[in-house]
């Protein structure tokens, strides 16, 4: 009996739902066509998303991956639709997010011929993507699915390119649906030396003033009750990475901020302080480092983490763990011994206090003048109980949501790291709501970002996601507009912005909103946002030259952070 | 130039297109300059090999490697000096048959540098050289003081670690036995 055959996009389809897909975030279009066809007939089980630009789809599908732990998936069409989602990818990449693009492409006697919307795909994504392949036949859909959703959840997660050739989405082929769980030329979980292992607890029990760095690796791992166990028994005060920043809740006492340019002080100036530094699933990336020629040379450096190649790359690791910190946290809580390092811990309060006097009281509590943003997150933060799920734009926005936004729950934190990407947030925070339905989620934004894919409010007009936007609106392009100040002179190249006036544009896509200009309708308008179901546009107009404090200037040493922009 | 040595590059790969050009971008991400590319299929079937060689640092071969490594479909990757290694090169050198029949000089150096004539017509001649790279360049530099040359050719660097095994094998071998405990 010969078996039933489909086409190359009706086994996409079925591989999709055969990898537990229930959402993918798209955009169709000419090379795409037949899966959209074959999509048509799956609807019911496969959610597909229609944003308004493909930068939103893939943002979206990161956005998803981020708060839920799934792959995130995405559907364009060759050419345009493809390079739109470039940005997406290579931010997926550098933050290590599982995504699966789905591309159209050509057919493959069209292959190289400069065909109408053809782009080589694989040829610009390998570089930014943890893989990348060409389906051009029919029989190979199954396989290569199998293998994009295995190679972007697995190790330490990525971004996945398929670049589906037409003549394959619409030839015939039997289909039996595949599982990848091995690779041969690919360790996602590499082995970790037993002696490695010896030597860290060994600098870990002698340690005296011991500091753990959680990266994100401890929430992709999901390792968070291991982390959290390994520093209680150690007694061991850590900082938080931007992209760690909810793997160790923000109450518990062991945490102290947030690391990095603009993370808090205690943290910071103790790196180079502490005898023993233990990185957990994160990559010293130079917004943390600061200074790589004086950063943390007094400490033995102990670096956990799934991928060889982040070892060494950029501070010397003295002991190097590799492996899921899943399994090797809790193989050092075993063998280490219960520690007190009460008095390395108090050390850290004077800094607390230092910052909270001199930066933190007057962003928060000013009292009068105009608007903080850092005041805006805060009250937001406290009104949703510090439960939400926070997404960020890219700017000063970020680096206040991330330093005033508290965090209660796993996966919280949805920011774009690595690459900076602006016009994330919007896009991502729609992701997000389909990631966890039963979550707030709370996206800041800047004017400028907003303006950037301010296109998706299509998308939740459409959907009624219940992203709750707080736009906090300058007038400036802000990161900049400081960076101006500080290094260039106060010449405000091309930074201050003219707005469109945002209560309009919410209005003509239906969603609700409010503008607060004055301190006092704050907290009203706060909660009116989170009172209404569904989307809200929040427009909190912000004090226009604010500056993220504290701050290691570029090129400055980690322990050397400016309080205020007179020193 | 402070501190860079030349390093052979070994790296085996599956045989699937596209992976010269992600080892390649990896060079290129850093401005390194790629001396010499070798690549073809090795011992082990759907496996490739390529010796690739470049000047730079101890603490950037170490880092370009890794990252090498890090390619999906890259088995392994892994860099040698040059006391770690055997190696080397061939080399052909087409001469015109006239010119180089017409000098006893040019005998003489061929056979002094223990090279082979692969192929004799009545118009042109090919010296074969198996040897250093420095000897390939040094017997091309006394054929062309002779004149004769008309083409030269040489293949880039091979290279075996002065190991025992093709440490590619055990790790496949360590790999596959591994995943199946695993799934135990």
């Amino acid at each position: 009996m010969s078996k039933e055959k489909i086409t190359g996009s009706e086994a996409l389809m079925r591989s999709l739902e055969h990898e537990g897909v229930k959402t993918i975030f798209g955009y169709p279009g000419g090379a795409i066509m037949p899966v959209y066809d074959a999509l048509y007939d799956h609807r019911d089980k496969l959610n597909h998303i229609l944003v308004r630009h493909e930068q939103g789809a893939v943002h979206a599908a990161q956005g998803f991956a981020r708060v839920s732990g799934e792959v995130g998936v995405c559907l364009v069409t060759s050419g345009p639709g493809a390079t739109n989602t470039i940005t997406g990818v290579a931010d997926a990449m550098i933050d290590s997010t599982p995504i699966v693009v789905i591309a159209g492409q050509v057919g493959a006697s069209l292959l190289g011929t400069d065909a109408f919307q053809e782009v080589d795909l694989v040829g610009v994504t390998q570089p930014i993507s943890k893989w990348s392949y060409q389906i051009r036949r029919a029989e190979d859909v199954a396989w290569a699915v199998s293998r994009a959703f295995y190679i972007a959840r697995s190790g330490r997660p990525g971004p996945v390119v398929l670049d589906f050739a037409k003549n394959a989405q619409v030839d015939l082929t039997e289909f039996e649906p595949m599982i990848t769980d091995f690779i041969r030329s690919y360790d996602p979980d590499p082995e970790t030396d037993p002696k490695a292992v010896a030597e860290a607890v060994a600098l870990i029990n002698e340690a005296k003033r011991p500091l753990v760095l959680v990266g994100q690796g401890v929430e992709l791992g999901g390792a968070q009750q291991e982390l959290k166990a390994f520093v209680e028994k150690a007694d061991i005060p850590c900082g938080c990475t931007l992209l760690g920043l909810s793997a160790l809740h923000s109450d518990h006492p062991l945490n102290k901020g947030m690391l990095g340019m603009h993370g808090n002080l205690g943290p910071n100036v103790k790196t180079n302080e502490c005898d023993v530094l233990i990185a957990v699933g994160m990559r010293f990336d130079d917004r943390v480092t600061g200074k790589l020629e004086t950063y943390a040379k007094q400490a033995k450096v102990i670096h956990l983490d799934i991928d060889p190649s982040e070892i060494s790359k950029n501070v010397k690791a003295d002991v190097a763990i590799l492996g899921n910190c899943k399994r090797t946290l809790a193989l050092l809580t075993e063998l280490i011994q219960s520690h007190k390092h009460t008095e390395w811990i108090e050390s850290f309060q004077s800094y607390a206090d230092k910052e909270f006097q001199e930066v933190i009281e007057k962003e928060v509590y000013p009292g009068e003048g105009p608007i903080n943003m850092g005041e805006v997150v805060h009250a937001v933060s406290e009104a949703t109980h510090n439960e939400a799920i926070l997404v960020t734009d890219v700017g000063q926005n970020q680096m206040f949501a991330c330093r005033y936004f508290k965090f209660s729950k796993d996966r919280s934190i949805v920011t774009s790291g690595g690459m900076g990407t602006m016009g994330f947030c919007l896009p991502a925070a729609i992701g997000a709501t389909f990631g966890r339905p039963d979550r707030t989620v709370c996206a800041f934004m800047g004017d400028g970002g907003l303006q950037m894919t301010m296109q998706e409010l299509g998308t939740l007009m459409e959907q009624r996601c219940p992203v709750k936007m707080i736009l906090m609106n300058n007038n400036y392009l802000g990161n900049v507009r400081q960076w101006q100040a500080m290094f260039f002179n106060r010449r405000y190249s091309f930074t201050p912005m003219m707005n469109p006036d945002y209560m309009q544009i919410a209005a003509a896509y239906g969603i609700p909103s409010r503008r607060v200009t004055e301190r006092e309708a704050l907290n009203d308008g706060i909660q009116e946002m989170l009172q209404t179901s569904g989307p809200f546009l929040l427009e909190v107009c912000v004090v226009e030259e604010g500056n993220v404090l504290p701050m290691t200037p570029p090129g400055s040493s980690v322990n050397y952070m400016m309080l205020n922009l007179d020193c | 130039m402070e501190n860079k040595k030349l390093y052979t590059i070994i790296v085996h790969s599956e045989n699937i297109a596209g992976i010269l050009n992600q080892i390649t971008a990896v060079f290129t991400r850093r401005q390194i300059n790629i001396e010499s590319l070798n690549v073809s299929a090795s011992s082990i079937k759907g496996v490739h090999k390529y010796t690739i060689t470049c000047w730079t640092t101890p603490d950037s071969i170490e880092k370009v490697v890794r990252q090498i490594e890090k390619k999906m479909d890259v088995i392994q990757a892994h860099y040698f000096t040059d006391d770690e290694i055997f190696q080397q090169e061939v080399a052909m050198y087409k001469v015109s048959t006239p010119e180089f029949q017409g000098n006893p000089e040019a005998s003489k150096v061929v056979r002094r540098y223990s090279a082979h004539i692969v192929e004799v017509n009545p118009t042109f001649s090919i010296v074969e050289l198996t040897g250093m790279s420095d000897d390939i360049t040094s017997l091309y530099q006394e054929l062309r003081g002779l004149k004769c040359v008309l083409q030269f050719v040489r293949s880039g660097r091979i290279a075996v670690s002065t190991s025992c095994f093709e440490r590619v094998n055990e790790y496949l071998a360590h790999r596959e036995e591994r995943y199946l405990q695993e799934k135990k």
